[in-house]
């Protein structure tokens, strides 16, 4: 029979204990595990990059329900342990039932310390603790606004990238003058706080929260000095408590947290702790890897073997702002036994600060540079003398070591006994025997072998060089395509690092990203253009010279360097002085070619390039603008005759389409985007092939998308039915918004769905009415500075030196 | 002795972008790069005589508009795997104006 093992608490301790005591004896216990969040097991450290959209809750699972299942593991989610009866060896949850142990495990964690101002408890004001606290902050950032984060340590500023990058307005209020006051001297704070500026945060430091205001909701917060700052949202991040209530009721003995000694065990023999919750030799922990080496001990107890002994850990942090990098581990209390060395390196934004004490690193904090980050935590920790190198210590690894050296050759020269992994204690030598042992060859065999880099993902790089080392040219590293020769990023890191880092030119991507290329090339430039244009679309302007030719003369090219023009005709709809307008044109400007092209309207074929604004001048006059039958944006919508004439007509379509088409027009996406609108399932304007195809039905109106019908023929999906126009309308802007921020540069619409999935696209612009709504507003925001007929400008003189020589030299053969 | 005839101010180009000259014995594309250099080319790619001066300028190359051949500012040679030249120009600067070889302007007749 085998014991009974009960884990309360449901976190990162709880579900790394787990996997140590199934790796030692898998069938020694029936174990029983009580979460009060009503999930399953993530990796808490990566909330920040799913608040800042980097991540989405899926990535960051660690134990399905699945692997609980196959662990014969009885997971009850969603239900906290109210009461522990140590006599009857039972615990009773807050659903009543109660559950005997002969061996109990408390993982509960730590909770968020709440400021005790007034106002507290409004609506609005939230924590950053768990995936609730997500979501409802990512609720309050679908309706923009304000938000105060109060608390500038590394989680607040965690919590003001994400909620900047999500389009917030935000202030942090930091208590001391500058921030990070224990590690950063102020002018290094200064440098962290400009990144942090440069991210749109606004930081004030030097500021005491006095209340929280608010009627129904939370509108604001007071300053002790009367100032109020507006807020929708508010943040508290100032600290943790552990969570000791349960263990304090059942008679344990607790200090701040659950006193235990090195075997993990609490005053009762029969019950053990790990975690945040609680305290080992007078420390509270609040990073994962000290709690990490705790389950292992805990596991390793339960698991029959006597020896294992927890002694205190040393902790290592890195902030995981993207863009920003900041390590700091150690200790930084000044005394007078201590010495600092700096090093400041403005024009690089790089500040490196190292305390020694008798000759031994104590404390070390690197900023702008991090490389260096594993080697001094390793001195630190060895407590290595380091008086033969205090001269170039500073400098790093490979100034202390003799010459410089390249990336991984410095990881080459590194002792195995490093640590590489802080969070799981994962050494060198560790890495390299089991890529060896286990003839390993990918990023995620090491991670599932090892667990380096498995949890907060800032060792990755190290870990890939490591991999370099041991493998050579064998090691593969699972690589993104990269957007061009100039870059190793690909489109949607570069997109995410843009949006990140709030780049908002061409020049300031190529420089924060480390372009290669001085000036980038044909593929990178366009691409990088529409990015910025779609996620910027009020401040950006627009950069010709990254535009492929058709785009930037608004026509399109032919072979033989003449223009083919195609005025818009509104869902496929003209008229008698359209069709004379375009007769006129033709025969005043010698054009030879008028075709009935397969979009529904009329191609002007062979236009000389110097006669372009002239033939568009002419083309206003009669009301027409461009129909974009050259751009990666919207191009038609394709119409039939629907209810107005046809006999099995159902609804308006050639209204619709007319519709859809005057409020999309101009929209710039990622590939070219066609639609089309039938007026019943006889389906005659093609609906079914198109990037967005609406089918009139009795009852209201089909969605359909993600069809193409050149290179490839592919019919479309059925995205969702609608009651009504304006509902309809919605849906096709909410899903071409998603479309424009997730495509990749050239990525037509059917394609972005096969990667992303068309459940995913149906979940955020049908089933979730909130993100739908908060789409349409950005579509609609971009469509501002978008419809601008191009061609009125250009026949208003705009660009005029695209279109005539700049010098004529003809003559110059008979002058001669 | 070379002849220099002054086809107009640098400034009269776009940065990374490129003008056309329309000359005795067809088009020369003039380009300016971003880091102020003025190159001239014979605007017909090597390729199928695409517009050059119509395609994208990154560093000292210029990306043919009809098929993305790369062509070579400093010697109107294609690049990579393609092969074909352009014909080179030869450009002069005298302050901020611009002057190319009259001869080189015949020779390249269509
Ligand atoms: C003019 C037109 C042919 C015609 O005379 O009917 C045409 C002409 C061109 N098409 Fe098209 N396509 C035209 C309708 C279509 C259609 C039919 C439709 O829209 O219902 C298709 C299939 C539907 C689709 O797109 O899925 C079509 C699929 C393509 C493709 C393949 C796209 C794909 O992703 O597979 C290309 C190539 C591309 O875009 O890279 C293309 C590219 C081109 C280009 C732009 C080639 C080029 O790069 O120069 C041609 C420009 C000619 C010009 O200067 O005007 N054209 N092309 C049609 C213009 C429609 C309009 O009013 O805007
Ligand atoms: C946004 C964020 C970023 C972070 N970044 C980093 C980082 O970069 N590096 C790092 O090392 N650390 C980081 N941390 C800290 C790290 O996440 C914690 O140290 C770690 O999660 C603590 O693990 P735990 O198991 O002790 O507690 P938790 O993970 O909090 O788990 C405790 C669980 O117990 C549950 N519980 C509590 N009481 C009961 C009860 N009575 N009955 C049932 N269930 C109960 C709670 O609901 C909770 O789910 C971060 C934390 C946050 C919030
Ligand atoms: S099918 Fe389209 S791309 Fe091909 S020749 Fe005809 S117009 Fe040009
Ligand atoms: S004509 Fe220039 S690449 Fe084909």
């Amino acid at each position: 029979m085998p014991r009974k093992l009960v884990v309360v608490g449901n976190g990162m301790a709880a579900g790394r204990a787990l996997d140590e005591l199934l790796s030692r004896v898998p069938d020694a216990y029936s174990v029983t595990v009580f979460g009060a969040e009503p999930r399953v097991n993530y990796n808490r450290i990566m909330l920040s990059p799913v608040l800042s959209g980097e991540k989405t809750y899926e990535d960051i699972l660690i134990h399905d329900d699945a692997w609980y299942a196959s662990n014969r593991i009885d997971l009850r989610c969603g239900v906290a342990i109210n009461h522990i009866d140590r006599e009857a060896k039972q615990v009773v949850g807050a659903d009543g039932s109660v559950t005997d142990y002969d061996a109990l495990l408390l993982a509960t964690g730590s909770s968020p310390f709440i400021l005790p101002v007034p106002g507290a408890n409004l609506p609005g004001v939230v924590s950053f603790r768990d995936l609730d606290d997500v979501e409802a902050m990512l609720a309050s950032t679908r309706k923009g606004g304000r938000a105060v984060v109060i608390g500038g340590g590394l989680l607040g500023l965690e919590a003001a990238a994400g909620l900047a990058v999500q389009g917030m307005d935000v202030t942090v209020v930091h208590l001391t003058p500058t921030l990070m006051e224990r590690q950063l001297d102020p002018s290094a704070g200064y440098l962290l706080q400009r990144a942090m500026e440069q991210r749109g945060v606004t930081i004030r430091c030097g500021a005491n929260t006095q209340a929280i205001l608010g009627d129904a909701r939370v509108s604001g917060v007071r300053l002790d000095d009367g100032e109020e700052l507006p807020a929708d949202l508010v943040v508290m991040a100032i600290g943790i408590r552990p969570n000791a209530g349960l263990a304090r009721a059942a008679g344990l003995q607790v200090n701040r947290g659950v006193l235990v000694g090195d075997d993990m065990r609490t005053s009762d023999p029969d019950i053990f702790a790990v975690g945040e919750c609680v305290e080992h030799g007078g420390v509270c922990y609040g990073l994962v890897a000290p709690l990490y080496d705790m389950a292992k001990v805990a596991a390793a107890r339960l698991g029959g073997d006597a020896t294992a002994r927890f002694s205190g850990a040393l902790t290592a942090t890195r902030l995981k702002v993207t863009g920003v990098d900041l390590f700091s581990a150690g200790d930084f209390d000044d005394g007078g036994d201590r010495q600092e060395v700096v090093l400041r390196d403005v024009a690089r934004g790089v500040y490196k600060r190292v305390v020694l004490k008798e000759d031994r690193v104590v404390g070390v904090v690197l900023y702008g540079d991090t490389a260096d980050g594993s080697w001094f935590f390793d001195l630190l920790r060895r407590g290595a003398d380091v008086s033969q190198m205090r001269d170039t210590l500073i400098h790093g690894q490979s100034f202390a070591v003799g010459a410089p050296m390249d990336p991984v050759a410095a990881v080459a020269a590194l002792p195995d006994d490093v640590e590489i992994c802080g969070c799981n204690g994962v050494c060198k030598g560790k890495i390299v025997q089991t890529i060896t042992g286990e003839g390993l060859t990918s990023l995620a065999d090491v991670r599932a072998h090892t667990k380096a880099s498995a949890s907060c993902g800032a060792c990755t790089g190290l870990v890939e060089k490591l991999m370099a080392l041991t493998l050579g040219t064998a090691f593969a590293p699972a690589t993104v395509e990269p957007m061009c020769g100039c870059t190793d990023l690909g489109h949607d890191e570069a997109r995410r690092l843009i949006r990140a880092g709030a780049l908002k030119s061409i020049p300031a991507v190529m420089q924060e990203l480390g372009w290669k290329t001085s000036g980038g090339c044909a593929r990178c430039r366009p691409a990088l253009n529409y990015y910025l244009l779609c996620d910027w679309p009020e401040e950006y302007e627009d950069d010709a010279r990254s535009r492929y030719v058709n785009e930037r003369v608004h026509a399109n090219i032919q072979k033989d360097g003449t223009y083919s023009v195609v005025p818009r005709m509104w869902g496929g709809l003209t008229n008698p002085r359209e069709l004379r307008a375009i007769a006129d044109v033709a025969e005043r400007y010698d054009i030879p070619t008028v075709k009935v092209t397969g979009g529904q309207r009329i191609d002007l074929l062979g236009v000389r390039k110097e006669d372009l604004p002239a033939v568009w001048a002419d083309l206003n006059r009669a009301g027409m603008v461009s129909g974009h039958a050259y751009a990666k944006g919207l191009r038609t919508v394709k119409t039939c005759v629907g209810s107005d004439w046809c006999r099995f007509g159902t609804q308006d379509s050639t209204g619709l389409g007319v519709r859809i088409e005057k409020f999309m027009w101009g929209s710039w996406t990622p590939a070219k985007v066609k639609m089309g609108v039938s007026g019943c399932p006889r389906n005659c304007a093609e609906a079914t092939c198109k990037d967005v195809g609406v089918i009139c039905v009795d009852s209201g109106f089909e969605i359909h998308f993600a069809g193409a019908a050149g290179l490839h023929i592919k019919g479309t999906q059925l995205l969702t039915r609608t009651a009504t126009e304006v509902e309809c309308i919605e849906v096709i802007a909410a899903l071409t918004q998603l479309y424009r921020e997730q495509g990749r540069y050239l990525e037509r619409m059917y394609k972005w769905a096969d990667r992303v999935g068309v459940d995913a696209i149906r979940a955020a612009v049908v089933d979730d009415a909130g993100r739908r709504t908060s789409l349409f507003e950005r579509f609609v925001v971009s469509q501002r500075k978008a419809q601008v007929d191009p061609w009125a400008e250009r026949a208003g003189g705009r660009d005029a030196h695209e279109f005539t020589p700049m010098a004529n030299l003809k003559l110059l053969e008979a002058a001669e | 002795m070379t002849e220099w005839i002054d086809v107009g101010l640098i400034t009269d180009i776009p940065v990374q972008g490129s003008r056309v000259i329309a000359g005795p014995a067809g088009d020369i594309a003039v380009f300016r790069t971003a880091n102020g250099s003025v190159f001239a080319l014979r605007d017909r790619c090597p390729h199928k005589g695409g517009p050059l001066s119509e395609g994208m300028v990154h560093g000292n190359a210029v990306t043919c508009p009809l098929h993305n051949w790369v062509i070579s500012l400093e010697t109107g040679q294609a690049q990579g795997a393609d092969q074909g030249c352009a014909g080179k120009i030869p450009v002069r600067i005298e302050g901020e104006r611009i002057l190319l070889a009259a001869s080189a302007l015949h020779r390249y007749a269509a």
